[in-house]
């Protein structure tokens, strides 16, 4: 079939947690590269387009080519040697590979923890406290005509949101799509999402938990200060006119971002805005959802959960799971120098983290598995070249609001995939470690 | 490496062969039961012990991601109960909704070998079953919700009876479930679209449809009557919880008209009283009616008192829940298909329409005539964890025991039931029908639930004890396809179960007319909704009685 090119219908492209699933993609006749990403956002385009098998040894130890064999058993040796491995990162890459490493850090009795706790980490823990209304985002394009983004620049960070979800759809229920839709956003500053708004409340940085508590205590209707006005930048005459709305609207929706689980307030904001859509359900349908970023971050929360019980920030050092955030996420377990043996799959602590994490990181054996070089795979004991999930592997990805997807990769990469790097080396662990990992007939 | 194994000397009760604590041999091999195995093949000698088919769970909530939001959810349940890692036996936490690999364990140290998870919207089916291939040692199936599924709905309000029934087929390939799930029929619509409202009589106009729940039970009794799915139409009925809902729950079963129906947790429809005020026990007028009509069959939902997560595709009722507890709570709706509603719950013996619920399940077990059609099950999590069986299973056998555990509870609640002039006493084998054999039976699984010849050997082995709760508890061995998972009360191996679907027939022009309805209403492509066959590890498509 040498000299045609090769269309892939409906692929899904997980550079974001939109995770469209429409893409056609045209894929070079040599198999080595795609020439086209129809429906692709600029981002998605960026994703498919520039990426190109490129030719780095399939492994390095300590800088020095490997073969794969010899990386995987030098990973095996570096886990196996540790007191308190640490596994990272996980956001980019198929729920197959998330199942390996969950399993291997519960047979070292590691620790494991995604990119989830530097993200929505907050609004995981709010939801503990407080659970949240919500929905998948079909449920939105349909019926929601009273739509709300908080903290959050999508027509930036999620290109197509607008279009495939929320904003523009034209529906059963809305069949003008937007003009049907009330459009209401919340920031600190203009941005390119606040223009199409039919709202903009530019509030002082900062103060989101004080505005999303007055907003409670509107609906409820209860008395409060009216230095919130003040604090937040926001007339009550305003805010009262929005909260009026909210309630009046047949089907709300309140998306929110990291503006609002990464400044002050953190998952208390998250837990305030929670709290704000269900105590508007004593008036209508109101559903709340994070936007969240990676590709695969909402299936590693729940590969996570479902393997432990917990969503993050997971330790098996007494053999079984324990979850406590700020002990056990990562950034907190390398800032203070806990961990002795670290391995990041498909991120890169090592250009993000606080210093003190860095530095705890050069001083440890690390091990990366990842489709590019990185900051911390400069630094890494062993560092794997792995295939990119989408592109060249299958599996699943969860989208931002827990839908499943299965892949359709374009062409295949030399280079072999996480879910393999990782079966190999916790397999070689279970050896070292005298593990049985297979069934054997009992003899009775 | 010989597969077979030789059990003797124990005491066998095997329903669904007529067998009622004989001592018998049971022969293994390559997974099934045999007639006879070589004279060196391995043996465990099980004297004084108590031979069963494995259980068989027809109702619970085990996968999936209104459960997965459950775990999520409540840390607070987990830390004091945990499941360490044995071996490769892979770690977990319990509470009422335990990840994966602790749901499997426990199911199967309890002598569970299949269950059947009971809700799970056919766009989150691939979800589901990533999680049942994480679920160990347990075969497993799912039911898929379809009684608010928008396109269904649209097919029926206009009559076309023919396509809807294609399309219930062909939304079982697609999703690789087992069964058909009815939840609160009409009542996601109201919720969704009409201000958190709801539909409350069989034959009220839904909002938004040219339609009553009555017809979309009647439809989907029919399509799945007529698909010759093993398992009829499994039914959470209108007004859950609410007082004087029986009248709704017979409407239901009228509907059936003579066809087969399940109707699930039917403790929770059991209820006389007025709208708002206490409930009172309608189990005689429920039981009665299920006495004289051969094609209803039910599952309990019996209420045990502890922790309880409700979970449910009932939205609307959650949210009441929630109003009268103030308690944390989670609405997740599914685009077109579902909605779903999940809160932590406690039920508590001082609280009279806990000891009511509590009562009148009980009432269900013991007034039943033929226990093929009332089964054993807790809606785990909702009226309690499936790791209170061994306890339900005393409370039904041991008379005296029952007595003591009631006269803990409200007795204003107790003495307004006649659960205290229940003098019957279950006996083994009527336990074995109502936990594995009925199960099976009306699951349609013929090589389930059972030791005859040909069956599946997943066998459980119990050490005969007087305190039926602690022989239950802690199962001495447990074979599941014909491989030890416990042996001598030890755990031996991990392995995989299978996904148990259907795969009814249709005809394909269906999906020329569903996929414009896709492109409208839903935000993933046609043809990434359906699930691959290669998806499912190791699966068993159970067969459909041909159409004719």
């Amino acid at each position: 079939m040498s000299g045609s090119s090769k269309v892939i219908e409906n692929a899904i492209c997980t550079f974001c947690g939109c995770v469209c699933d429409d893409i056609e993609l045209t894929v070079d006749s040599g198999g080595k590269y795609i020439t086209q990403a129809k429906n692709a956002c600029v981002l998605g385009k960026s994703w498919f387009l520039e990426h190109k098998v490129e030719d780095f040894p399939v492994a390095l130890i300590d800088g020095k080519e490997a073969s794969l064999e010899e990386a995987v058993e030098a990973a095996a040796q570096v886990f196996v040697n540790a007191k308190f491995p640490t596994i990272y990162g996980l956001s980019d890459t198929t729920c197959e590979a998330q199942k390996e490493a969950v399993a291997i850090a519960d047979y070292l009795n590691g620790n494991i923890d995604t990119t989830t706790s530097v993200c929505h980490g907050p609004t995981g823990m709010a939801f503990q406290g407080v659970g949240e209304s919500t929905a998948s985002l079909g449920e939105i394009k349909n019926r929601a005509d009273f739509v709300m983004y908080w903290g959050g620049n999508p027509a930036e960070a999620h290109p197509r949101h607008f279009e495939r979800y929320a904003v523009n759809p034209k529906s059963h229920w809305l069949p003008n799509g937007k003009e049907d839709r009330t459009i209401a956003m919340v920031d600190i500053r203009p941005t390119q999402s606040s223009m199409i708004a039919d709202i903009f409340l530019q509030i002082k940085p900062g103060s989101d938990f004080e505005l999303l508590w007055a907003m409670r205590a509107l609906v409820k209707g209860r008395a409060f200060d009216r230095s919130v006005e003040e604090r937040t930048g926001i007339s009550l005459d305003r805010l009262e006119a929005l909260v009026q709305q909210m309630k009046d609207c047949q089907f709300g929706v309140l998306f929110f971002g990291m503006g609002l689980t990464m400044t002050r307030g953190r998952h208390f904001n998250a837990g305030a805005l929670l709290q704000l859509v269900t105590d508007l359900n004593d008036f209508t349908h109101f559903v709340s959802l994070p936007t969240r970023g990676h590709g695969n971050v909402t299936g590693a929360d729940n590969v996570v959960s479902w393997q432990t019980g917990y969503p993050f920030g997971v330790n098996f050092n007494r053999g079984y799971p324990r979850f406590n955030p700020g002990e056990f996420t990562t950034a907190d377990v390398l800032g203070r120098g806990e961990a002795d043996a670290l391995c990041v799959i498909a991120s890169d602590p090592g250009s993000n983290f606080s210093a003190k994490a860095i530095e705890h990181i050069k001083s440890i054996p690390v091990i990366t598995l990842d489709p590019k070089p990185t900051v911390t795979s400069q630094h890494a004991k062993v560092a794997f070249t792995t295939a990119t999930y989408g592109i060249n592997v299958p599996g699943t990805v969860y989208r931002m609001d827990n839908v499943p997807l299965s892949l359709r990769p374009a062409f295949d990469s030399p280079f072999p995939s996480d879910e393999m790097v990782l079966r190999a080396i916790k397999e070689r662990i279970c050896e070292l470690r005298g593990i049985t990992s297979n069934h054997k007939p009992v003899a009775a | 490496m010989s597969s077979a194994i030789r059990i003797k000397n124990g005491k066998v009760y095997d329903p669904l062969n007529g067998i009622d604590g004989e001592i018998k041999e049971i022969c293994v091999q390559d997974g099934k039961i045999v007639d006879s195995v070589p004279d060196d093949s391995p043996c465990i000698d099980a004297h004084g012990m108590v031979v069963l088919p494995g259980g068989v769970d027809i109702h619970c909530h085990i996968a999936g991601h209104k459960v997965n939001l459950a775990r999520k959810f409540m840390p607070e349940n987990k830390r004091h109960d945990v499941s360490p890692r044995v071996n490769e036996l892979r770690s977990g936490t319990g509470g009422s909704v335990p990840s994966t690999f602790t749901t499997g364990y426990r199911y199967a140290t309890l002598g569970y070998t299949t269950a059947m998870e009971a809700a799970v919207p056919p766009l989150g089916a691939r979800h589901t079953i990533e999680e049942l291939h994480d679920t160990p040692v347990i075969d497993k199936g799912f039911y898929i919700l379809l009684a608010n599924n928008v396109c269904l709905n649209q097919l029926l309000e206009k009559g076309r009876m023919e396509e809807f029934r294609e399309a219930v087929a062909w939304w079982l390939n697609a999703a690789k479930g087992y069964g058909v799930k009815l939840v609160n029929p009409g009542g996601d619509e109201p919720w969704k679209g009409h201000k958190n409202s709801n539909v409350h009589d069989l034959d009220e106009q839904i909002r938004g449809f040219d339609l009553t729940p009555r017809k979309i039970i009647k439809a989907l009794i029919d399509a799945t009557n007529d698909l010759g799915l093993p398992h009829p139409a499994h039914i959470h009925c209108n007004n859950l919880g609410h007082s004087g809902n029986y009248t709704t729950t017979i409407e239901t079963m009228k509907t059936a008209e003579g066809r087969r129906v399940h109707i699930t947790h039917i403790q929770f429809h059991s209820y006389g009283g007025e709208v708002g005020k206490n409930p009172t026990s309608k189990a005689k007028e429920i039981s009665d009616f299920i006495n004289n009509n051969p094609n209803v069959s039910a599952d309990v939902g019996q209420v045990m008192f502890g922790e309880a997560t409700i979970m449910t595709g009932d939205a609307p009722l959650t949210w009441q829940l929630r109003n009268m507890t103030n308690k944390k709570w989670i609405n997740a709706d599914t685009e077109c298909e579902s909605g779903c509603g999940i809160l932590p719950f406690s039920y508590q013996e001082h609280i009279y329409t806990h000891a009511l619920q509590w009562a009148i399940g009980l009432e269900l077990f013991l007034m039943a005539k033929d226990p093929w059609r009332m089964v054993l099950s807790t809606d785990h999590p909702n009226g309690g964890s499936f790791m209170n069986y061994p306890k339900l299973i005393r409370l039904l056998m041991d008379k005296q025991f029952r007595k003591e555990q009631a006269a803990l509870a409200n007795q204003k609640a107790i003495n307004s039931t006649s659960l205290l002039d229940l003098e019957r006493e279950m006996s083994m084998y009527e336990i074995a029908i109502i936990s594995r054999a009925a199960p099976a039976k009306l699951l349609g699984l013929t090589h389930k639930g059972h030791l005859g010849v040909g069956g599946d050997a997943d066998i459980t082995i119990y050490d005969d004890q007087e305190d039926k709760e602690a022989m239950f508890n802690a199962a001495r061995y447990v074979i599941k396809s014909g491989k030890f998972f416990i042996k001598d009360y030890e755990f031996c191996s991990d392995f995989q179960g299978r996904i148990l679907h259907v795969e009814p027939e249709y005809d394909h022009a269906i999906t020329q007319k569903l996929r414009p309805f896709f492109e409208d209403y839903y935000t993933i492509q046609f043809d990434n909704y359906p699930i691959a066959d290669s998806y499912i590890h190791d699966g068993e498509v159970v067969p459909t009685k041909s159409l004719s």
